[in-house]
């Protein structure tokens, strides 16, 4: 709560509205204690006095009434009628849409289909229709603009519920005994009620104006009672003689629409979980650069040397060191594994190659990333453009997210191979057809005018990977690529990369939490905890003779296929959260060898011939790990 | 050893493309009829792809999803379909992913109570006893109890649901994908947790999953699926070391192993059979090698051959390539 007061009060305008709306609604509710003339009280004798008159601050009507007084009494009713319109049309429709929503079927079907023709009136002949069949009075206004919102909040909320229901939260509480209507007041409404607040607060004003509009007609009020349209209505005739009785209510119904719009709008962007989440700043083309200390000299081990990275997250006061000093290198027609649980900063290693991890909030703070031999990191962003899919490409875990769905694949494959070559139609489609080839699909032809959502997510990842070739690129880096599939379309997929990078002598950066998959696929690997590599060597010998605890452990924890039914070694603990890390190994809590000086100052990533370990007291030691 | 499930004949149909009013256009068969028992105290796994039905027939056992066809059996009465209560005594469910399946506006209390208040009917004092009995099952701290969901990480929540799931005291539990969503150093954990449970509590487990791995490491049984159909039923020890159905190799052969080289154990792009319009015979026939005309014309029934139960007309034998 007051989170949301907080992040409410950052946004200036809504503040403002927030204020103004404030001391409309204080002075309405203190308007009777308030020393004013009667505001019905007519005196013919002092018709249209101007305001700042005596004993008439703002003047008086066609009737000698005191402007003032009926005024506050005015906006006082306004508002109160126009509040309860929005209560009644916010809890009719949501509790409408609601059990549309969670019912579905045949309800939700004869529900909405009726909401739909309410709709289709326009709204102030529906609002016409409602009086002239109810009869004039204010109250019968506020049931006609209480009805003709209740579609709005109906079709929102019902939205939402349809969301909600199918969540497996639902599920579990019917398998707890609870019944629909229970899950309906516990489950769904409670996670419903946001969004009927975030509906009320952009559409009050319109109730407010709604209702004003029937009273200027003389459907709503009934004289001598006031409200800001019938005031309105009365002084219409006496507009071009007397505009003051006019604009003083006009005035009044702009202030308040007003504010409630901007604090409404202010309301809005504070709950909705999108906009939390950051949907509204947008980040940089690139990762930020803020780099300490000296850049590290090229040593020439690979087409891609990463040196010494780091990088990390600044969320308000808390700095979360992502990737702690990672050096990595990768040969042409090689294939790295980086290995390690989520949070290891294993995907924000390789986002920082081609300053691909959003900013803000991420920062790269040290070291080097080497294509080349030319360090990329601070390189301008029209050079890493230039380099991004042409020389350094991605395939990501989850094909669905990565191709656009509402673009058939052929033209995401031509516009991928256009942001680099100007190519015409009909080339594009030749070039299309053979990266489809590539990466064995059957029928390219014809799949090249699929959408994403007709291929099955075996095929979707080869058309990620066949982007990933578009522009012929020396470095793949493939993050998770099968996590998501089938056993039995992993093993298609790994063979195709593993036959791609043979014949085009690609060079590859694998990032999985798969022992199995590095080992078939990768000839060296590191295993990252924590942010940091804490063992690296080649992929057989780190296997067989693995010198970091941790990698021991984690190999021994995760079951292999034909060990029959056994209890797993399971790592006690969770990984440390990396703004926080403790002095020393960062695995010390969890490691069933740590001693005293595991706690104590940095320990070094200690090298020795292909492999290297960050270990005090490794499993096997590294001399005779190496041989 | 008594029989704690029974399936006979289980099956669900799925209308597809139904009008306000007018009948379906169509049917998906998700499920053909499943005959099955599971042992009390027994871990049945299942294993199978996505789309091959494993989550439709969880759903149906738990009794979220009607069955078409067939009926469930717990300790030898039949379940009735009206009661879902009744069935949460039974049967429970742990779901897959830890964090949707846990209400964000709930406290843990409010969430491990729930089975207590409908199922039981335990008033407040008894609720607080079984609530402490259980977190200290499965190794959760009680402070944590009036913390929401979004505090915890997947390791944690994922023994929350299975707390909520032993509430009930059901001594029947669904496991469905309950470590694919968690860490691997968290999944043995969890694994393990279920493991001691099971033996403290004498449970009976459905595991399903796609990991054959983790599958052969908790089960006693295992039934591979293939497009609704159990096609290979057997002991989790010889199921992948020996495969009879064609199928269950092709799985076995293609879960990444180290050591073994990187082949593609299929060569072409084979894409998986409509479900809208079944092929008339063996649903794997299209992929199979050792497909015959036979298996294009007619459905192979499950058959005991020794100590698994195939369906097939042309089961590998054991040691043959």
């Amino acid at each position: 709560m007051i989170g949301f007061l907080k992040l409410l009060a950052r946004n200036r305008l809504a503040l403002a509205g927030g204020i103004v709306l404030f001391l409309v609604v204080v002075l309405a509710l203190v308007t009777p204690l308030l020393p004013l003339a009667e505001p019905n009280v007519t005196n013919t004798s002092a018709r249209f006095l101007r305001p700042f008159s005596d004993g008439a601050l703002m003047g008086t009507d066609h009737l000698g009434r005191d402007l003032l007084s009926r005024l506050l009494w005015g906006t006082r009713l306004s508002l109160a009628v126009g509040f309860a319109a929005a209560v009644v049309a916010a809890t009719l429709g949501a509790a409408i849409g609601i059990i549309a929503g969670f019912y579905g079927g045949r309800t939700d079907n004869l529900i909405m289909r009726g909401v739909d023709m309410l709709m289709a009136f326009p709204y102030i002949l529906l609002a016409l229709a409602i009086v002239a069949a109810l009869g004039p009075g204010l109250f019968n206004a506020l049931i006609a603009v209480a009805a003709v919102n209740v579609p709005f909040f109906a079709r929102n909320i019902r939205g939402i519920t349809v969301g909600i229901a199918h969540k497996e939260f639902v599920d579990a509480a019917r398998l707890a005994g609870l019944s629909n209507t229970k899950i309906i007041l516990t489950e769904i409404l409670p996670n419903v009620v946001p969004v009927i607040v975030i509906a009320m607060s952009t559409t009050i004003g319109w109730m407010i104006l709604e209702t004003a509009g029937l009273s200027f007609l003389g459907l709503g009020s009934q004289p001598p009672q006031a409200d800001l349209g019938s005031m309105l209505g009365e002084a219409r005739s006496a507009l071009i003689t007397n505009p003051h009785t006019s604009v003083v209510p006009g005035l009044m119904i702009l202030i308040i629409v007003m504010a409630i719009n901007l604090l409404g709008d202010g309301v809005r962007d504070a709950l909705d979980p999108r906009l939390k989440s950051g949907a509204l700043s947008r980040p940089m083309a690139s990762t930020m650069v803020r780099r300490q200390g000296p850049v590290p000299e090229p040593e020439g081990k690979g087409l891609l040397e990463v040196q010494e990275l780091q990088t990390q997250f600044h969320v308000r006061d808390r700095n979360y060191r992502a990737v702690g000093g990672v050096s990595l290198h990768v040969k042409p027609g090689e294939c790295l594994g980086i290995i390690g649980e989520s949070g290891s900063g294993k995907s924000v290693t390789v986002l920082s190659v081609m300053g691909l991890v959003a900013s803000p909030p991420g920062v790269i703070t040290g070291g080097a990333v080497r294509y080349d031999g030319a360090d990329l990191i601070g390189a301008p962003y029209r050079k890493l453009r230039e380099m991004r899919g042409r020389n350094v490409a991605y395939i990501f875990q989850d094909p669905q997210a990565t191709l656009h769905p509402l673009y058939r694949v052929g033209d995401q494959l031509k516009e991928a191979i256009r942001a680099h070559h100007g190519i015409g139609r009909d080339e594009g489609r030749a070039r299309a057809i053979e990266l489809l080839k590539a990466v064995r699909i059957p029928n390219p032809e014809q799949r090249l005018t699929d959408f994403p959502h007709e291929m099955s997510g075996g095929m979707r990842q080869r058309v990620g990977i066949a982007m990933a070739l578009a522009n012929d690129p020396d470095i793949i880096i493939a993050d998770e690529p099968t996590t998501a599939l089938d056993v039995t379309v992993q093993a298609q997929i790994l063979s195709l990369l593993d036959d791609l990078r043979r014949s085009r002598g690609l060079a590859i950066v694998f990032i999985t939490h798969d022992f199995g998959v590095v080992g078939q696929l990768c000839d060296r690997v590191a295993v990252m905890y924590a942010g940091r590599i804490v063992e690296e060597g080649p992929t057989q010998a780190v296997l067989e003779a693995p010198t970091h605890p941790y990698t021991a452990r984690l190999m021994a924890c995760v079951p292999e296929l034909g060990g029959g039914k056994r209890r797993l070694e399971a790592i006690p603990g969770l990984p440390p959260v990396v703004d926080n890390l403790p002095m020393g190994c960062a695995f010390a809590d969890r490691c069933d060898r740590v001693q005293a000086d595991c706690r104590k100052g940095e320990i070094v990533l200690e090298r020795q011939g292909a492999r290297a370990v960050r270990c005090l007291h490794p499993v096997t030691p590294l001399t005779e790990a190496a041989e | 050893m008594s029989a704690a499930l029974t399936l006979t004949d289980l099956s669900k149909t799925f209308p597809v493309g139904r009008g306000v009013f007018g009948a379906p256009k169509a049917t998906v068969k998700a499920v053909h009829p499943i005959t099955l028992t599971v042992a009390q105290g027994e871990t049945l796994g299942i294993v199978g792809e996505s789309g091959c039905g494993k989550s439709t027939l969880a759903r149906m056992l738990v009794g979220l999803l009607e069955p078409t066809t067939g009926t469930i059996e717990i300790d030898g009465a039949a379940l009735d379909n009206a009661d879902p209560a009744l069935f949460g005594k039974r049967i429970q469910y742990v779901f897959q992913d830890p964090i949707s399946s846990l209400n964000p506006r709930k406290t843990i209390r409010q969430i491990i109570e729930a089975p207590l208040i409908h199922l039981h009917g335990m008033d407040r004092a008894q609720r607080t006893r079984r609530i402490a009995e259980i977190f200290a099952s499965v190794n959760l701290r009680e402070e944590f109890l009036d913390r929401y969901p979004h505090e915890f990480s997947g390791g944690q929540a994922q023994r929350i649901g299975i707390a909520r799931a032993l509430a009930a005291q059901a001594s029947i539990l669904i496991l469905d994908e309950p470590v694919s969503a968690l860490d691997v150093s968290v999944q043995a954990q969890v694994l393990n947790l279920l493991a001691d449970l099971k033996r403290e509590l004498g449970l009976t487990y459905l595991f399903i999953s796609h990991d054959l791995a983790v599958v052969e490491a908790v089960s006693d049984r295992i039934a591979v699926l293939y497009f609704g159909s159990v096609v290979e039923l057997g002991p989790a020890e010889d199921i992948f070391r020996a495969p009879r159905h064609p199928y269950t190799k092709l799985l076995a052969d293609s879960a990444p192993v180290v050591g073994r080289p990187l082949t593609a154990p299929e060569g072409r792009e084979t894409e998986l059979p409509d479900p809208l319009n079944p092929p008339k015979g063996c649903a794997f026939a299209a992929r199979c090698p050792r497909a015959s005309d036979r298996c294009r014309a007619e459905v192979p029934v499950l058959e005991r051959q020794g100590a698994v139960d195939v369906a097939c007309f042309h089961p590998l034998v054991a040691g043959e390539e």
